[in-house]
């Protein structure tokens, strides 16, 4: 396992680093003592720190580990585990989300259900994320990591969507579906599948229309037509049997709608509505919700009404102030 | 026994008009015993924005001790207290960065946004973000309060019928859980209040 994704920050080049660099088989326990951790304060058990890098004098007052994962709980995990209890399950995207290339650009769909074991946790979540104006990627697999992969709420620029934005600002041209592609898989490989994300990437640039799939080691293939998730067997059915080339933007919707609903009736992992988004040369169109094909039709129109109230022991009550908004009248200061 | 399962725990959010409820059960057990009646699983981050935690309980303290020390940081920087959707994404990427050895608790967020419009959303350990218009569910209770709150909840509720509905909505899924239970607690915030309520419950 080649856990080398840690904040070396600014002392990139310590002896240290070499030493590392030779031990390759570490623990992700070792790692974690030997990581420089600036924000000290926040951790009270970091008992035997064998290094310091000298950046402690930030700790304290600067936000905690700047990007990368933190590995300090997983001592503490593995004794739970080895104590008998199980580790938690994660939110996943059980999932059917395809692509194609039609005539003007890429076409991408995807159900809207997020499962948490057996248990629909969702019914109606967003997984086509945006990466570029231009490009769109759907994810499957865990949730956290397709958000994580694709997202830009870490501000730590292994980030794809915020890379691609810095990078956009650098060169000064939009960005290509190939430099998504090589950013994803080269994040994805270097944690060796542990970043349990499936993605289907598909957009239009300068080079014309692409689409790509990209599995959660780190391969990646290039296609007309694309399926990924549990129901990508019964999406990848509907494909097969009525995909052509220079297909029109209708055409292409409704095939896209109909591989979606067939991955939704068919697989127990997917199911609520189709989102699809239309990507064209300068033009998006992201159709939320664009088919609901499982509406509820159970619900009784006088709602529920208790006989019996509740008993309340204690009650509580708040006043809120008003906000309060102040605005700057007159002139500032003259130094 | 799966790690969530240690302490027990139920907490359940809902979006009424102009307002939402967040509500939690009371139990702190060690397994199958039970330790204390009076836990405090929602706490307050600031006067509109209120998070509630379950799993297991010590993660629930740290966690909750940590996001209080961010949110104070942010109110010094800012002046001005955080957006709930902006604290969902907080908490979201403070429980991503242990991903591969997460906090053992499943956050609930609720606050009131813009122009008091009600937010919530759960996420699981590892920070996967799940908004949601009407309610959301989390704990060892989670099924069954799936099931009650898909049946209970109706769109735009007041204040009072909001309450009614979360607090049978809680009480009758933690009747058929073991792990929780022992009363509720319950907090209604509306533009104008926050009232918070304890529910009398079964005690087994």
């Amino acid at each position: 396992m080649d856990l080398l994704k840690v904040n070396w920050g600014r002392r990139k080049h310590s002896l240290f680093y070499y030493l590392f660099l030779a031990s390759k088989q570490l623990f992700p326990l070792d790692l974690y003592l030997f990581s420089p951790n600036p924000f000290r304060f926040d951790q009270p058990s970091s008992s035997s720190r064998l290094f310091d890098f000298g950046r402690m004098s930030q700790a304290g007052v600067d936000v905690p580990a700047k990007g990368g994962f933190s590995f300090d709980l997983c001592k503490r995990n593995d004794m739970l585990i080895q104590k008998g209890l199980k580790a938690p399950s994660f939110l996943k995207t059980g999932t059917t989300i395809v692509g194609l290339i039609f005539k003007d650009g890429v076409i991408l769909g995807a159900d809207t259900r997020a499962t948490e074991g057996p248990i629909v946790a969702d019914k109606n979540c967003e997984k086509i994320h945006y990466m570029a104006p231009n490009i769109y990627c759907c994810g499957a697999g865990t949730a956290a990591d397709t958000e994580a992969v694709t997202g830009i709420f870490l501000s730590n620029i292994d980030m794809v969507s915020s890379q691609l934005r810095l990078h956009r600002y650098q060169t000064g041209r939009d960005s290509r579906v190939i430099t998504a592609l090589t950013l994803l898989k080269k994040h994805l490989f270097s944690y060796q599948g542990h970043v349990s994300a499936a993605l289907v990437l598909g957009g239009v640039d300068i080079t014309g229309p692409h689409l790509h799939t990209i599995y959660p080691h780190g391969s990646t293939d290039t296609l007309p037509f694309a399926t990924m998730g549990s129901g990508s067997l019964a999406a990848m059915s509907v494909f097969e049997a009525k995909y052509k080339e220079g297909l029109t933007r209708d055409e292409g919707i409704k095939l896209v709608a109909e591989a979606i609903c067939s991955g939704i009736f068919n697989d127990l992992g997917s199911g609520s509505n189709v989102d699809i988004c239309v990507i064209t040369k300068g033009h998006k169109e992201y159709l939320r919700n664009y088919m609901e094909p499982n509406p509820r039709t159970y619900v009784s129109s006088k709602g529920y009404s208790f006989t019996k109230k509740t008993e309340v022991l204690r009650t509580k009550i708040t006043p809120l102030m008003e906000r309060v908004e102040i605005t700057e009248v007159g002139e500032a200061m003259e130094e | 026994m799966s790690i969530f399962e240690y302490n027990g725990s139920a907490v359940v959010a809902m979006v009424g008009k102009n307002c939402f409820a967040i509500a939690s059960d009371r139990r702190l057990g060690v397994q199958l015993q039970t330790i204390a009646t009076d836990f405090q699983r929602i706490s307050k981050i600031h006067d509109r924005v209120f998070i509630a935690l379950s799993g297991l309980a010590t993660d629930v303290q740290t966690l909750y001790q940590r996001l209080v020390f961010r949110h104070k940081l942010y109110q010094l920087r800012e002046e001005r207290d955080m957006k709930p959707e902006t604290f969902a994404s907080l908490v979201s990427a403070i429980l991503y960065e242990k991903r591969f050895g997460p906090y053992l608790c499943q956050p609930v967020i609720a606050g009131l946004g813009e122009d008091e419009k009600p937010f919530i959303c759960t996420m699981d350990s590892i920070g996967a973000k799940e908004l949601a218009k009407d309610f959301v569910v989390s704990g060892t209770a989670s099924e069954s309060l799936y099931g009650a709150c898909e049946a209970m909840y109706k769109p735009d509720m007041e204040a009072e019928e909001l309450f009614e509905t979360i607090s049978q909505a809680l009480l009758s899924s933690v009747d058929r859980d073991c792990l929780s239970g022992w009363g509720g607690h319950v907090y209604v915030v509306t533009p104008t209040e926050i009232k918070e309520r304890i529910l009398k419950g079964r005690m087994d």
